[in-house]
């Protein structure tokens, strides 16, 4: 696929006539996709899908589109001439674009991420035979995702990488589950199956019959799945540097320096980590590390090319979406096996879910506890608690409430498939909290 | 399309069902930001989904190389995953009754403006947000999306749908200190998208929309948080259209409630034994399937299974009827449903979507809702929506409150959330407005599925007033 793409790149560049200049973003993959219910496969399939986005610009004006392509390079040469040609046409309707950056520092990169995979019917059999007698529901993504870039400048950047993402939840009644995954770049069997005797476990719990408690404060753990849903509210133009600058991030007062978090939260986008590219969609290379929170103030931001020259900035690898792709959160000091102990009578939070602003302004979200959520009691798991809204200010939850966080991390890679199977992720520590409000 | 169909039936292979699924989407939006047009960016999706049933079994295979060559090598893929999938899926696929339909659907009729006059248009309408050194940023768009759609089968069905979408949306932000307050034309995720021309512009009242939305953003930034309490709720339909969404729409789709979305899109509380008597909410409630609402954003002639679609009552007089299910969904839960089976996109299969889905307009003036109000809120306009995963806990967040006192209008409110929980909520609607408090609208990224899918759906409702609700605003 990376000789195709290459070949593709060269022949756009050899299309340019005087002053024109092309990038290309390349994002192409050959998936499987089997969806279970009840154990049983609901949806299986294959896609191979292949796109390629291609801007052209000249004398400061420029227009991109995307198309899907064949694989087949003779037939889709002619796709680009075709496309090329309506650029042109319509860069003449266009006026000049005054924030405009390109990158024309020449960096070239190819990371290929090495793998070890069984077929997929192999891993089909084994999940198949480890749901036995048990109500599993979930998706098994499996394949190799591609992504390129090239300029007509001569930049060539490469992304390759054949993974695995399982993710699944084990029910018990109603909205009663476990939920659980299996990812990464290769496949072992033991470790699946261990990562199952788990969940089964777990889901043994909650046969137990479930409680309520009333709206109010409780103390709270949560798992780095749960944190992870609420940092990532961080990504909803939180961390932008065009939301920062038009006063529309929630973290407005986190700048003003009127709010501080608490000291020991160190978030930063890290592209060491491997789980994205290394490069975005415009040619700039990612930094190793960009701080984000540092010792619970902001400590940075995510700029795109764009908010770079609209706001006299440099560029720092973000992509006009100005999102973190590869957050990771600094551990602490409190160890797996003393959570529970730790946490001593409150709730421990496992997932949470859907998650929304409830005021922007001082960062307060609102979302559902779902999935195993626990009620404990002095060190020990009591009941799973039916699901409950909390509705709280995330300055609270990791300023003055955080107590303690893990010194485990979990890499949770981003599952989304809208399109595209996504790239990306988070590596984060669960989190000890004084108290978080539920309402309802 | 032609060709298409001679390469399916030249390459078609003996199983007991293969059907092909060909799309091709054209989309562009232009936007422009600060008056300034930000890049242009034009995609063209292409590509086919082949799809067997045999011998029980069923897979899929989609592919962007339309060459014989492709759609052999896609088919021979799904026939694979059709072999793999026999007698370890949740159905006998060789029992499902398959679609012989020939038909065409188009769009209806509409103007078009060249890229020249929208960029004019729009930097018109730019230039009026610019009223305050307050407004501190704005945006004005229009994207437009042309899609043909091609459905053959083994089965003998030929369904040609052309749809033609216009989604406009305009968004202004006034700041002050740390707080901040946008408002927009419809929400901020496009509410007035539907299909047609350039005249969905005119409907969505985007002429003269800039300074409108500039005023009343300005305006809330110096409201003051909307109260706590309980209190009468008056819904206008840029709301609306969320409430249905996420707490009738989505609790009523068939493979929820079958349990295919547990571990993504939640589950329902809807159970099937609940279908035929369930008081759903109070007698005012009616609420339609309504594929065939010209000009709405989901309206279709077959679903993308190839069942006719037909307006269908789901909830009469407060009463539940049917679910939100397709061919699968109903053989699978042996209930009747509606032609409701769609996939975003060549790459990706149908599955249980909510396409039009509306309230039926009441006999209650704007006025007569209004006057009847002792203490309340009017809301309107979404920004905000959390539910919990059988969609039943819910609580949601407008752009836009005004409080309703002894019956009259009364001081704007920013802010303004309100919590409810489904299954009664609707029990407490108490007036349902007239058509002239009617408003088509809907939502173009509805997100569901597994793989994951964003599909467009389409929302008409009146006003509508509900009786004590948890009502309350931003931090102080």
């Amino acid at each position: 696929m990376q000789s195709y793409f290459l070949a593709l790149a060269n022949h756009t560049t050899n299309k340019l006539l005087p002053e024109e200049v092309t990038t290309c973003w390349f994002s192409a993959e050959s998936s499987d996709f089997v969806r279970f219910n009840h154990s049983a496969i609901r949806q299986p399939g294959h896609v191979v899908q292949i796109t390629l986005s291609l801007q052209l610009i000249c004398g400061g004006s420029h227009a991109s589109m995307s198309f899907d392509l064949s694989g087949n390079l003779e037939r889709d040469v002619l796709l680009v001439n075709h496309y090329l040609q309506d650029l042109r046409t319509q860069l003449a309707d266009l006026p000049a674009d005054p924030h405009l950056l390109i990158a024309t520092e020449i960096n070239n990169s190819t990371q290929i991420l090495p793998s070890a995979l069984p077929s997929v019917t192999d891993m089909l059999e084994q999940i198949l035979a480890a749901t036995q007698n048990v109500d599993m529901v979930g998706l098994l993504s499996t394949g190799t995702q591609y992504r390129g870039f090239a300029n007509s400048y001569g930049q060539r950047n490469w992304y390759e990488s054949s993974n695995v993402n399982f993710d699944w939840s084990l029910f018990h009644t109603a909205d009663k589950a476990v939920k659980s995954s299996y990812a990464g770049l290769s496949w072992n069997a033991v470790q699946f199956q261990d990562k199952m005797a788990d969940a089964r476990k777990k889901l043994a719990l909650l046969a137990r019959p479930p409680i309520t408690v009333e709206p109010g404060n409780y103390r709270v753990y949560l798992s780095p799945t749960a944190l992870n849903e609420l940092i990532s509210m961080l990504n909803w133009n939180g961390l932008s540097e065009k939301a920062l600058r038009t006063r529309q991030s929630c973290l407005l007062r986190l700048q003003s320096g009127e709010i501080s978090m608490h000291p020991m939260l160190d978030i930063s986008e890290d592209s060491r980590t491997g789980l994205a590219p290394g490069f975005q969609s415009q040619g700039f290379i990612k930094p190793d590390v960009i701080p984000l929170i540092s010792a619970g103030k902001l400590g940075g931001s995510m700029i795109s090319p764009r908010s770079a020259r609209e706001f006299g900035l440099s560029a720092n690898g973000a992509d006009l979406d100005e999102s973190a792709q590869s957050m990771v959160m600094r551990a602490g000091n409190l160890a797996s096996d003393d959570i529970l102990s730790r946490l001593g009578t409150g709730i421990y939070i496992a997932n949470l879910w859907y998650l929304n602003f409830s005021d922007r302004a001082n960062c307060r979200i609102t979302g559902m506890t779902r999935f195993a959520t626990f009620w404990v009691e002095n060190g020990e798991i009591k009941a799973p608690l039916n699901v409950m809204r909390f509705d709280d200010s995330l300055f609270r939850i990791l300023g003055e409430n955080l107590l303690e966080l893990t010194e485990e991390t979990e890499i949770i890679m981003d599952r989304h498939s809208y399109n595209e199977r996504h790239t990306g992720g988070a590596i984060l520590p669960g989190a000890l909290l004084r108290e978080m409000h539920f309402a309802s | 399309m032609d060709a298409l169909r001679k390469l399916f039936h030249d390459i078609m292979p003996a199983v007991d069902f293969c059907s092909l699924r060909f799309v091709d989407e054209c989309s562009e939006e232009v936007l422009v930001r600060q008056n300034i047009l930000q890049p242009m960016h034009s995609r063209r999706s292409s590509g086919a989904m082949l799809t067997v049933i045999d011998q029980g079994g069923y897979g899929y295979a989609a592919t962007s190389d339309l060459s014989r060559h492709g759609l052999h090598a896609a088919i021979q893929q799904a026939i694979g995953w059709a072999r793999i999938s026999a007698g370890k899926s949740v159905i006998d696929f060789s029992k499902l009754p398959q679609s012989s339909v020939v038909g065409n659907y188009s769009s209806p009729a509409g103007s078009s403006l060249s890229r020249k006059e929208l960029i004019h248009l729009l930097m018109q309408e730019s230039v009026t947000c610019q009223i305050d050194t307050r407004i501190v940023d704005w945006d004005a768009s229009i994207s437009q999306v042309s899609t043909e759609q091609l459905f053959i089968s083994s089965a003998g069905a030929d369904i040609f749908q052309q749809f033609q979408y216009l989604i406009p949306n305009l968004s202004v932000t006034a700041n002050q200190g740390t707080e901040t307050q946008t408002r927009s034309l419809g929400g901020q995720y496009n509410g007035f998208c539907r299909q047609g021309g350039v005249e969905v512009l005119q409907q969505a009242g985007f002429y003269g929309a800039g300074k409108r939305v500039a005023t009343e953003a300005l305006a809330l930034l110096q409201a003051p948080n909307c109260p706590t309490g309980r209190m009468d709720l008056l819904l206008l339909p840029e709301q609306m259209m969320l409430q249905i969404h996420e707490s009738i729409g989505h609790p009523l789709e068939l493979d929820r409630i079958l349990g295919d979305e547990r571990n993504f899109a939640g589950t329902s509380f809807v159970r099937p034994d609940m279908f035929g008597h369930f008081r759903y909410g109070s007698e005012l409630l009616n609420v339609t399937y309504d594929p065939g609402m010209e000009a709405q954003f989901a309206s279709f002639g077959w679903d993308d299974d190839g069942s006719i679609a037909e307006k269908t009552w789901l909830i009469r007089n407060g009463i539940l009827e049917k679910p939100l299910g397709g061919a699968l969904s109903q053989a699978r839960a042996g209930m009747a449903g509606v032609a409701n089976s769609r996939a975003c996109n060549w790459n990706r299969p149908p599955i249980d979507r909510m396409a039009n889905l509306n309230i039926e307009a009441g006999s209650s003036s704007l006025n007569d809702m209004i006057a009847s109000v002792e203490y309340g809120v009017l809301m309107d306009t979404n920004v905000s929506w959390s539910i919990d995963d059988s969609r039943n806990k819910f609580q949601f967040g407008c752009e836009y409150g005004q409080m309703i006192r002894q019956g009259h209008l009364a001081e704007l409110v920013r802010n303004p959330n309100y919590r409810g929980i489904s299954e009664n909520f609707w029990r407490s609607l108490k007036m349902v407005g007239d058509s002239s408090t009617l408003a088509v609208m809907g939502i173009p990224y509805c997100g569901k599925g597994e793989p994951s899918q964003l599909i467009r759906v389409g929302h008409a409702s009146p006003a509508c007033l509900f009786e004590q609700v948890d009502v309350f605003g931003g931090e102080a």
